[in-house]
């Protein structure tokens, strides 16, 4: 039995089905993201695991307990909020201190808490400020200190760090790791960006139109995603559409053979990544085409392909200036393990 | 940017502000004036100094009970509308957006209609003739009508009635500006509902009350119509006393005199209350 059980989670407003038939188990420690496009779905199963959506069907159970109509009061899960949703009456302390007051702690021992939480985000010295006069990431860290300090059985983070800078982000993501890890909360993070669920999460539940597209590690579900949609919206894949006539067989797209391993046959759909492709000479080539653009992006370089396959993007690591220029006709190979080919259309909805 | 286009906005005003001079500070300052004058009886006003208006109003007990009266009938007023207007406001920013327009409408109807007819209308339920007691002689609840012209009760209740709708605006313009997650922020870390509604949600409101109350405060400390048709020659307050010194005594200095004394009280009060409380909730303001 797991800690945190969703069974079969539904939400429809009249005919609108936000969340289909969502099913998860989570174990206790486990840093689950749920990631998809604004839309899917992903809040609302959020709002039904706080309490604040009552579910159309399902259950919820948190270490053996049925809490599926349990007021979000009695709930005692740990939130952060998009817009943190700090008291804007209250200090830095107080705001902190809120939970623990409506638990009945004794106000030393509350002091106490809230000085040893504040400490863990590293705002000691604040406890005593307004949220107004904080930056945003310190606001965030006192959203995330209030919703700890009652050591909730889960932590929830709505787009906890949506509203922070990329370069704030990008330190926050590392922190929020490293302290998730040396509590050992359980914690279900919403999020629309895939750099961020594949830093944060032990595992990611990508979502589509209200319906699970795949649940899996970061690292499992980029190199091997199971559609069309977890393959494009999980980093950046080159996508073909082709037949393939058994599974020996290579897959043509066009006029044009491509090599593959196990995988689906018949209407198929042939998925490579970027940085898996090579530049080669046109004797090994698998496709030729002309270099159309070449963008540098600090750690990468990017270019784009016209080939008969059509449009191809390919990356390479940042190593020194390339030598392949816009207009040269360029031969691209890769190898065909790192080629995924999977039946047209599949990994629920196909757009 | 050039010289003439700096001054824009100053000529751009002038002619509003032209207006609000001769409309508001002109009449203020001949008011101010007159309360300075001599009143005879037999010769009525004489253009001298003196200061005998004021000390007539400030010595006389029959004057100190009405400014006592009005400010007493402001207080209660500005209360019962803030127990009133705070949890109406509340309920309409929980309703769904369609139902929320209607209501909106309903609270602020009665604003398009005349005072003295939302007034008289109070009349006709109160009046020793009126709805409520005819029907409670009916009922033989009662044998003689129960009294409620022309009582502090009579008068509190229209007020009320009329100012309540400016105490909603108020609060309502609040309530937009409060995050719900906040809310649900309380409510997720073990707060009932009441909890959050008196910790959350009333400090953050606190803005919209103190305006709200700072209106309604000075609308009725000043009102004249409600008192006069509810209250009558009975039940005097500071502005029919005024009115009653300008027209039936013809004694303009000393109605001026009151009417002054009036707008200092009330302004004296309303400045120090909205001090007071934005000091004590610094917070809540921007």
């Amino acid at each position: 039995m797991s800690f945190l059980e969703l069974r079969g989670l539904t939400k429809r407003y009249d005919s609108v089905v936000a969340v289909h038939e969502f099913h998860l188990d989570v174990e206790r420690g486990e840093f689950v993201s749920l990631l998809g496009p604004s839309g899917c779905g992903k809040t609302t199963m959020l709002q039904m695991v706080a309490g604040f959506v009552a579910p159309t069907a399902g259950s919820i159970r948190l270490d053996g307990r049925d809490i599926t109509q349990m007021k979000p009061s009695r709930r005692g899960l740990g939130i952060v909020f998009q817009s943190y949703a700090l008291f804007p009456h209250m200090t830095v302390a107080d705001n902190v201190g809120f939970g623990l007051q409506m638990r009945g702690v004794s106000r030393a021992d509350r002091r106490q808490r809230v000085e040893e939480t504040l400490a863990l985000v590293h705002l000691q010295q604040f406890a005593q400020r307004y949220p107004r006069e904080l930056s945003g990431g310190q606001r965030q860290r006192v959203a995330l200190a209030r919703a700890l300090v009652i050591k909730p059985p889960v932590l929830l983070l709505d787009e906890p760090l949506g509203a922070l800078d990329a370069k704030l982000r990008h330190d926050m993501q590392i922190e929020l790791r490293a302290l998730q890890h040396h509590i050992g909360v359980t914690t279900i993070m919403v999020t629309h960006d895939q750099e961020e669920a594949m830093t944060l999460s032990d595992r990611v539940v990508l979502m589509n139109q209200g319906r699970i597209e795949q649940i899996g590690r970061p690292y499992e579900m980029y190199e091997q995603p199971n559609g069309r949609f977890a393959s494009t919206f999980l980093g950046k894949a080159n996508l073909f559409q082709g037949q393939r006539e058994g599974a020996a067989a290579p897959v043509r797209v066009g006029s044009v053979a491509l090599p593959a391993g196990d995988g689906a046959t018949g209407e198929v759909d042939y998925v490579v990544r970027p940085e898996k492709l090579r530049f080669v000479a046109a004797a090994d080539a698998l496709v030729h085409g002309t270099v159309e653009a070449r963008a540098f992006l600090g750690n990468y370089w990017l270019f784009q392909v016209a080939t008969d396959l059509g449009n191809v993007q390919v990356t390479l690591p940042n190593t020194g200036l390339p030598d392949v220029n816009e207009g040269d006709a360029v031969g691209l190979a890769w190898s065909p393990q790192h080629a995924r080919v999977l039946a047209h259309g599949s990994g629920g909805s196909a757009s | 940017m050039s010289t003439a286009a700096r001054g824009a906005p100053y000529w751009l005003s002038s002619p509003a502000a032209l207006v609000m001079l001769a409309l508001v500070a002109v009449p203020l300052l001949l008011t101010l004036s007159l309360s300075f004058y001599e009143f005879d009886p037999a010769k009525g006003v004489k253009e001298t100094f003196t200061w005998a208006n004021y000390l007539s109003v400030l010595t006389d007990e029959y004057y100190h009970e009405i400014f006592l009266r009005s400010a007493w009938l402001a207080l209660l007023t500005t209360l019962i509308c803030i127990v009133i207007g705070v949890p109406e406001a509340y309920v309409l920013s929980q309703l769904p957006q369609r139902w929320r327009a209607v209501f909106i409408v309903i609270v602020l109807g009665p604003m398009l209609i005349s005072v003295v007819v939302r007034t008289l209308g109070w009349a006709v339920l109160l009046g020793s003739e009126g709805v409520i007691n005819n029907g409670l002689r009916a009922l033989g609840m009662i044998d003689a009508p129960v009294r409620m012209m022309f009582t502090f009760g009579g008068v509190l209740v229209a007020l009320v009635h009329v100012l309540v709708p400016f105490m909603v605006l108020a609060v309502w313009t609040s309530l937009q500006k409060l995050d719900p997650a906040t809310e649900h922020a309380a409510e997720s870390l073990g707060a009932s509902r009441a909890t959050v509604l008196w910790r959350i949600v009333l400090p953050q409101v606190i803005p919209g009350i103190l305006s709200g109350g700072l209106i309604v405060f000075a609308l009725a400390a000043s009102a004249f119509a409600t008192p006069s048709i509810m209250g009558g020659r009975r039940l005097k307050v500071v502005p029919t006393t005024a009115y009653d010194e300008f027209l039936s005594a013809l004694n303009w200095p000393l109605g001026a005199a009151i009417a002054v004394l009036l707008l200092v009280a009330v302004l004296a009060i309303t400045l120090g209350i909205n001090r007071l409380v934005e000091r004590r909730f610094r917070q809540v303001f921007q």
